[in-house]
């Protein structure tokens, strides 16, 4: 029963933040890496999600800091890591037990590129984290991808430190998108 | 290349060296040079700047010769001076140092007053308000050395909206004359204007004429653009934006401000469009399932055709100016390299082999050069090579250049250049095709992306 009604919750929000173009990546909120400022733009796109107690395992914020919604690179590379896979499994399982839940895949590359090559790699990173959700049994018709190339960093130091931050696919969740 | 007019003149009547076939011969000169250097060095080329002399040319206040048209006169001077100075080919003989006073048009010229202050061209001009409400701006350019006028004088008429226009009408008339090449300064730049921070930027399309003047928004900062591309005739950009959440090909009429997007496809996302020099067709990459290729599209009908298929990443089309063939990146030999194909697709033939990866290859409106970004030892640089990849030269080094576009006589490349760290920006650069006369761009704030118009009609 009180899993049902925090489940409520949750697609409340996320319908909520889908309710509108610009808005339905929203629910990443400031862990995305900024996708709900790149597609809400101004400075007056400000999104607003419930995040939730981490603890309460159907909450945007134990998506994002439990079991983690995002998988790193290595340069130039789309191959998913055996953490990479980790966390991935960890969200295919999250996923699988909510199926209302849907998703989009951003793709990010760090600054070290040209512009049109990065937005192919970050679809190739995206498209990567797609597959092996796919691969664990979460339907596809779930799954959106999009790349922001180096468009979107969320570190913004020219080092490796932050470089290796930027090379990622995050899981947004959204919802109603493709349903 | 061959100059007419100095060609033509026989007898020089001073026993130095003709300056003006100095200047070309330093143009060729110019160009074969740093080859050399970019093949046996090493990839960190430090640019040389001033090796040639730039010729002196003195611009006189241009006429006024009517009543309230001093303002427009001394402004329009100060444009052409401008526009001949930006080169690197000239430098201008200060005001305060003539002798002789221009005061009409169509006095005879004082060759010895100026061959004094070692004028080499001389530019004289007048502006006057025609009876219609329009301007008209005339001038005549001169030959101190020898002592004659160096082609007919020009006039051009217009609204007085238009003064600038007529103002780079005239330096290019002059710079054609005297280097034999094409001109550039009637042209236009569209470019993505960037606002915020780095990890929230803010970009909209913008245009501006090539020298930063008369800039205006063509849309608003409400989602992610990248990459506008001039239409052949200068009248539509084709750009990506974001609007819809994902990367979408967009094509804006410059003049009505409204934009409409390509016919879709399936697949995610659509980007880094150009247009065919007859501008009906668009050559672009579309991504599905991960995977990038190219593709054309006619605008008239939304009819697409695959141009390449492949599991790598095909991207960054630009067709040659005959619209045969296309130049493109690929990494299907595990690195970002350049490679031709013809306009319909089929068998590409791989035309960079030096270090590094180089991306974005643009053809020369000339025909006859490649501009391309090269990634190589964490530098950026932008260079030039033949189309058969042959004489490739580094033009700049830092730490991201990238997205060269030609000028419209494919003797300048303009490109974005960006500085690292957390308060990095990126700002519109030029240089020659020669390595000489980098400068920055003037832009009111952060700039990348720029696309070179055709000379305007």
């Amino acid at each position: 029963m009180k899993i049902q009604t925090t489940a409520l919750i949750l697609i409340g929000a996320l319908a909520l933040s889908a309710c509108s173009g610009p808005n339905r990546f929203g629910f990443g909120g400031a862990g995305a890496g900024g996708a709900g400022a790149g597609a809400a733009g101004g400075p007056a796109g400000i999104d607003m999600s419930a995040l939730g107690d981490p603890s309460n395992p159907d909450s945007l914020a134990h998506f994002q800091q439990v079991v983690g919604d995002r998988v790193l690179f290595s340069v130039d590379q789309s191959v998913l890591s055996d953490e990479a896979r980790s966390t991935l499994l960890g969200q295919a399982a999250w996923l699988n037990a909510r199926p209302a839940v849907n998703v989009i895949v951003e793709g990010h590359a760090d600054e070290q590129g040209t512009r049109e090559y990065n937005l192919a790699l970050g679809a190739r990173r995206a498209n990567s984290v797609q597959e092996f959700l796919i691969s664990q049994g979460v339907a596809a018709n779930r799954i959106r991808t999009v790349s922001y190339g180096k468009e979107r960093p969320i570190e913004v130091c020219s080092d490796e430190a932050c470089y290796a931050q930027n090379r990622r696919a995050v899981t947004v969740l959204t919802a109603g998108l493709g349903s | 290349m061959t100059p007419q007019n100095p060609a033509q003149r026989t007898d020089p009547p001073m026993p130095r060296p003709l300056t003006i076939a100095r200047l070309l011969l330093a143009l060729v000169l110019g160009v074969s040079a740093p080859a050399l250097r970019a093949q046996d060095g090493p990839l960190r080329i430090e640019i040389t700047e001033g090796v040639i002399e730039p010729m002196p040319v003195a611009v006189p206040g241009f006429v006024a010769e009517t009543a309230g048209a001093d303002a427009i006169a001394a402004d329009v001077t100060r444009v052409v001076a401008s526009d001949l100075v930006g080169t690197g080919l000239f430098r201008e003989i200060p005001r305060e140092a003539h002798i002789a006073r221009v005061t009409s048009f169509d006095a005879p010229v004082a060759y010895g007053d100026w061959r004094a202050i070692n004028t080499e061209a001389l530019v004289t001009g007048a502006v006057g308000l025609a009876g219609d409400g329009r301007i008209v701006v005339k001038f005549r350019l001169f030959d101190v050395v020898s002592g004659q006028p160096l082609g007919d004088g020009l006039q051009f008429a217009g609204p007085p909206g238009q003064w600038r226009r007529m103002a780079h009408k005239v330096a290019d008339a002059v710079y054609s004359r005297i280097t034999g090449e094409g001109g550039y300064f009637d042209s236009r730049v569209v470019f993505v204007a960037e606002s915020g921070p780095k990890n929230e930027r803010l970009k909209q399309l913008a245009i501006m004429d090539y020298d930063g003047a008369n800039l205006a928004y063509l849309t608003d900062t409400s989602t992610i653009v990248l990459a506008p591309r001039f239409s052949p005739d200068g009248a539509r950009v084709l750009f990506t934006t974001f609007e819809t959440g994902f990367p979408r090909i967009k094509l804006l009429d410059i003049n009505s401000g409204i934009a409409r997007p390509l016919a879709e496809q399936p697949g995610t996302m659509t980007f880094a469009p150009r247009f065919s020099p007859n501008g009906a067709t668009v050559v672009y990459s579309l991504e599905q399932g991960g995977n990038t290729d190219l593709w054309a599209m006619e605008i008239g009908t939304g009819r697409a055709t695959r141009l390449t298929n492949a599991p790598s990443i095909e991207t960054a089309p630009s067709f040659s100016p005959d619209g045969a063939r296309i130049v493109f990146e690929s990494d299907r030999s595990g690195t970002q390299q350049l490679y031709i194909m013809p306009a319909g697709g089929g068998e590409a033939e791989r035309i960079s082999f030096g270090q590094g990866r180089y991306g974005t290859p643009v053809w020369s409106p000339r025909g006859d050069m490649i501009a391309f970004t090269k990634q190589n030892a964490g530098r950026f640089h932008i260079g030039v090579m033949r189309t058969d990849g042959s004489e490739e030269r580094l033009l700049t080094a830092s730490f991201l250049d990238e997205g060269p576009t030609w000028a419209p006589n494919g003797r300048v490349i303009m490109f974005t250049r960006a500085t690292a760290g957390a308060t990095g920006e990126p700002a519109l650069y030029s240089v020659d095709i020669s390595g000489r006369n980098l400068r920055r761009v003037p832009t009111p704030a952060a700039a990348s992306d720029p696309a070179w118009s055709p000379l305007l009609p």
